[in-house]
């Protein structure tokens, strides 16, 4: 899995931060989305699918690796 | 179907021939009796029927309702729909006949470039990690009001012993506003978000809580203290004037939210004694609850947009200039995203709730809120293992005229001899 965000969308709601602490967080300043980590280990894979999902200004894009 | 002769026609009309059901509904505000926290029930018969169909404006105008969850979720999510309130039309009847544009720093009535110039200012200050460190203030604060209501004894009125100061003394103490003015700030704000009161004295209370801001702001631009407004007041680039609309509009948001989740969310609660038995049972279930109890009461129970440009949806075409009322509370008791949508369960995954809204408008408070009920309902709960309901349930004033739902009273009562 690979994420990526968008700080320009990004509404500072904090969404990710709360679903996936390990993968997301918020810059201490301006609210905006960080990456912690763009390629998150396999068990952190549902809560950043979930954050990608919930998040309210769709900021967070995630590529699926192709199964093999 | 209403025609815009100043529109040209869609390129493609794509648009199925006027069905029956595309008879233009009203939006229904009855709540079934004797069920204070079920949207009324006519919500889900057009959810079913239609999750986007034709509205009837009180003022003639023919828009749009929403009410199912995928298309609420998009509308929100669709920068094709303005939130600029002279652009909408009103989905009840009383209000004025056209609404004048948000004032400075009503940050909700504002599209991008300018809401995300206030959204920019603000949400480095309420994010999840800075949230989370007021938590040992909130459990002060809760602390202390439990103690008072504990040496007082049942029964208790839990809106003004708890559920209101609570929030209040928390976005207070946020924004540098002296709490001994927070009596003043509760009525207005009662007064701007209460349907049945007019619109001036709406406006009235309004500008009386911005005066007051005003004051402050001036104040803290000459001597800074350690709080919200003084960081804006020193590194922003606000007016005096924006600076007092945007502490005006917190100060607004902040008073007469949470504090209608804790008093209608312990009074559901109470309602539902196997559920309260779980989550007394369960320590571990208090965050979900919280969002099963956004999601389930949606105090914040309707959103309007105004489209923009002609809009393509769910295969209707809403055109340019169109309201769309969208039912926050019909979205979140869709049974095509949520299963049993009308039973209350703390052991339901509730996220993905419409209840702080969504898109860049979704609730800037959030995390804030969230900390306030994961902590004040626990503790209100375990503070009295008995607490129940000190008049019947139907006696309960409910606050069905007003933006945000809630009850006005909660009468609640323990067993004061078994120690608790
Ligand atoms: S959930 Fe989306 S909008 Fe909210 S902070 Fe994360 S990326 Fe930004």
């Amino acid at each position: 899995m690979k994420l990526s965000v968008d700080r320009e969308r990004c509404c500072g709601a904090g969404m990710c931060a709360l679903t996936a602490p390990e993968v997301f967080d918020q810059d201490g300043e301006d609210g905006r989305v960080l990456l912690r980590d763009p390629q998150p280990p396999h068990r952190h894979h549902a809560a950043a699918r979930e954050a990608a999902a919930i998040c309210p200004a769709a900021a967070i894009t995630v590529i699926e690796a192709r199964q093999t | 179907m209403q025609q815009h002769p100043s529109t040209p026609p869609p390129t493609e009309p794509t648009i199925p021939a006027a069905a029956p059901l595309s008879e233009p509904v009203t939006l229904p505000t009855a709540r079934p009796t004797g069920c204070p926290f079920d949207p009324p029930a006519e919500l889900a018969q057009l959810r079913e029927e239609r999750p986007l169909r034709r509205m009837q404006y009180p003022d003639g105008h023919q828009g749009w309702l929403a009410t199912g969850h995928s298309v609420v979720r998009s509308i929100l999510a669709d920068s094709r729909f303005s939130s600029r309130y002279e652009l909408m039309h009103l989905p009840l009847p009383g209000g004025p006949a056209e609404l004048p544009p948000a004032p400075p720093g009503d940050m909700s009535g504002l599209d991008a470039p300018e809401h995300t110039r206030y959204r920019r200012l603000l949400m480095g200050k309420f994010t999840v990690r800075r949230m989370r460190e007021l938590t040992a203030r909130v459990e002060e604060i809760t602390a202390e009001h439990l103690d008072t209501m504990e040496r007082h004894g049942g029964p208790v009125d839990l809106v003004t012993a708890f559920a209101q100061p609570v929030p209040a003394l928390m976005i207070c103490e946020l924004l540098g506003v002296p709490s001994a003015d927070r009596d003043i700030f509760q009525r207005h704000t009662a007064t701007v978000t209460d349907q049945s009161t007019t619109f001036k004295d709406q406006m009235a209370a309004y500008t009386a809580i911005q005066e007051i801001i005003h004051g402050l702001v001036l104040a803290k631009r000459a001597r800074p203290t350690d709080d919200l407004l003084s960081d804006l007041a020193q590194d922003s680039e606000l007016t005096d004037e924006e600076l007092a609309g945007v502490g005006a509009f917190l100060l607004g948001a902040g008073l007469d939210t949470t504090a209608n989740m804790l008093a209608l969310g312990t009074f559901a609660l109470l309602s539902n004694p196997d559920q309260l038995a779980a989550l007394r049972s369960d320590s571990g279930l208090v965050d979900q609850t919280v969002e099963e109890l956004m999601r389930y009461l949606s105090i914040a129970d309707t959103g309007i947009r105004a489209a923009l440009e002609d809009v393509e949806l769910d295969g209707h075409l809403i055109k340019a200039g169109e309201t769309v009322t969208v039912s926050i509370q019909a979205a979140n008791r869709d049974p095509k995203r949520f299963p049993e949508p009308d039973a209350l369960d703390v052991h339901r995954k509730a996220t993905g709730h419409l209840g702080f809204g969504h898109g860049a408008h979704q609730c800037l408070g959030q995390q804030l809120a969230r900390v306030e009920m994961r902590v004040a309902f626990p503790a209100l709960l375990t503070r009295f293992p008995t607490l129940r309901l000190a008049v019947p349930p139907e006696d309960i004033p409910l606050r069905t005229r007003s933006n945000i739902y809630g009850v006005h009273r909660l009468p609640v009562t323990w067993d004061q001899e078994s120690g608790r």
